[in-house]
């Protein structure tokens, strides 16, 4: 019941924003814009829905679509004990979204992450730059494009400064 | 090459590298810092020195085999992995493990959460020079470790719980090992609750030490004993059941302040918690147990036998495959023959078992869940341990993620040794239990 209602709110508040609404195995889905997710995501960590934990956040590569990238968000309330999956999809080319790093703080390592993983680019991160490859590394393991056994030179050492 | 954080250094300041390969840095994990003596003016954090591609490797095995690598993520508790990827795939499937499994399983997590706490702990109190709780802490875990040993045949990497239930059923002398493993942790934690609870040097370096609020803790998603240490009491086994965690009675206890020793504390009050399960879940167990297994022959006999007509006494199985008969496997495993192997009688008895069999294992025939994602997440020795999986319906993920509560536990951690002392980040960094292999990935 509570779960139709957050999505009811949203395609109320947010009616140009919000692509579609469902269910997928209980858990309420809702695809937006990726224009609209900072708006949407205050929105949601705001009363009376308060979403308070960012629980999770990743991508899915599809080659195959125009729209190739499609973020999923995971958000928890405390309060009311529900989740909500947040997806929207992103260009191949130059592919880009709004930070969450104003509303949660665990959004500068997972955004990070996604661009060292997929090379999504997140307007407004304070620092993105790689977290699990180091500096230097080429590519972006993730992508379905990306071979499994790819092989890159180690970088030569650093020279003493 | 300058990075960001030298840039923004004074140039008076003293640079260090804590780690990547450093004595209290448990796991590879490197903390730069910029010290003015001994006061951290700024740190940070930096991860991926244990990054193997789990979730590339999983996208290339297939559903069933890619469980080996689930293993290795939380290695202290790797049932506690096991059980969130089987679940998981169960979801997906639309399938649910018999009763009997799924005590097992609870059993098994929850064996595994106190082996994790007890070696957070352990490492966090050497850390701090209390070396005779690391022993007596190590001591209490052989015995836990004794019981998932004597029923998965290994101690860290047991790959025991299966999609659709577990492998084998447990040994059968399981009960008298779970009772001694329960009683001598709880002397062990009694000794160590005398050794630290009021301790002074141990009080002194963690108490108000490493302190964050309820509210910055949510913020940076933390999730168990960190979390409920700052008085939330987020608990997925409370939150969402799973398994037969409805029907067994445990506390979630919290702490108030959000410092070190809380976390130290609520760790403690789970164990204790842990055990309590431990106990409820022998009852069911015992009244589950299947009947003891009849007269059996040896295979050379079978053969012999065979050639006249069919056997029908049972075949003994390799002592290996102890606990997955026949007769045993219906009341542990589902099944299902989309979604689970045969038994082995029917694999080497039969003619459909073997075409079973071998579709299981054929490319591109094994285990298939249908077209859809999902999230699924219980609550692991760090708190929730969440996978998302999305299926194309073949035989491989077409997309595996993994929540890894560590990740969100330490991405904190520069904020809160900054201003502190470098001794504090110690225990710090111990409190945390940073587990690299769910971390890194």
């Amino acid at each position: 019941m509570e779960e139709t209602n957050v999505l009811t709110a949203l395609r109320a508040a947010f009616p140009a924003d919000v692509r579609e609404t469902g269910e997928s195995f209980g858990d309420p889905v809702v695809t937006i814009r990726p224009e609209a997710l900072p708006a949407i995501a205050a929105f949601l960590k705001a009363e009376p829905w308060s979403y308070a934990m960012l629980l999770d956040l990743t991508c899915v590569d599809h080659p195959d679509r125009s729209e190739r990238f499609e973020m999923v968000y995971h958000f928890l309330s405390l309060t009311a004990n529900r989740r909500l999956r947040l997806k929207t999809d992103l260009p191949a080319v130059a592919p880009e979204i709004g930070s969450l790093t104003g509303l949660w703080r665990n959004a500068d390592w997972l955004e990070r992450e996604v661009f060292d993983m997929f090379g999504v680019r997140f307007s407004g991160h304070p620092d993105l730059r790689r977290l699990l490859m180091y500096d230097g590394f080429e590519g972006h393991p993730l992508r379905k494009d990306f071979p499994l056994r790819n092989r890159q030179p180690i970088l030569p050492p650093r020279e003493r400064t | 090459m300058t990075t960001a954080f030298q840039a923004h250094a004074r140039p008076e300041s003293m640079l260090l590298n804590m780690g990547p390969s450093h004595p209290a840095m448990h796991g590879t994990i490197r903390i730069l810092l910029e010290l003015d003596g001994e006061k951290i003016l700024n740190a940070e954090a930096e991860v991926g020195y244990l990054h193997r591609g789990f979730e590339k490797t999983c996208e290339h095995r297939t559903w069933f085999n890619l469980l080996i690598y689930t293993d290795r993520l939380n290695y202290v508790s790797p049932l506690i992995n096991n059980v969130g990827y089987a679940l998981a795939v169960e979801k997906l499937c639309g399938l649910e493990a018999p009763e009997r499994a799924q005590w097992i399983r609870v059993l098994m997590s929850e064996l595994s959460r106190v082996s994790d706490h007890l070696t957070c702990i352990a490492a966090m109190a050497m850390d701090c020079g209390a070396f005779t709780v690391f022993l007596y802490n190590m001591k209490a875990r052989e015995f836990l470790w004794d019981v998932i040993e004597q029923t998965t045949g290994a101690r860290m990497t047991t790959s025991y719980i299966r999609i659709g239930g577990v492998r084998t059923d447990l040994h059968p002398d399981y009960d008298a090992v779970v009772r001694t493993a329960v009683s001598e942790t709880r002397k062990v934690m009694k000794d160590v609750r005398g050794l630290l609870d009021k301790n002074a040097i141990f009080l002194g370096r963690t108490r108000d030490v490493g302190t964050i609020t309820s509210e910055d803790a949510v913020s940076f998603g933390w999730t168990g004993p960190c979390l409920r240490s700052t008085g939330i009491s987020y608990d997925v086994r409370k939150a969402r059941p799973y398994l037969t965690y409805d029907r067994v009675a445990f506390d979630v206890p919290t702490g108030d302040r959000g410092d070190n020793f809380d976390r130290y504390f609520v760790r403690m009050a789970e164990m204790d918690q842990s055990l309590r399960i431990i106990e409820q879940c022998l009852d069911p167990l015992l009244r589950s147990r299947t009947s003891p297994l009849g007269p059996m022959i040896e295979p050379a006999e079978a053969i012999r036998a065979a050639r006249i007509s069919p056997p029908t006494v049972p075949v003994r199985l390799s002592p290996n495959l102890e606990g997955a008969e026949k007769a045993v496997l219906s009341e542990i495993q589902t099944g299902d023959p989309r979604y689970a192997v045969p038994s082995k009688e029917e694999t080497y008895g039969t003619i459909e078992g073997l075409i079973a069999h071998f579709q299981y294992f054929m490319a591109g025939h094994g285990l298939r869940p249908p077209k859809g994602e999902v999230y699924v997440s219980v609550e692991g020795g760090n708190g929730e341990l969440g996978f998302f999986l999305v299926s194309d319906g073949t035989d491989r993920p077409y997309r595996l993620h993994l929540r890894a509560p560590c990740l969100h536990i330490v991405s904190a951690l520069s904020g809160l040794i900054k201003g502190r002392l470098v001794a504090d980040i110690i225990p710090t960094f111990g409190s945390m239990n940073m587990i690299g292999g769910e971390l890194d990935r």
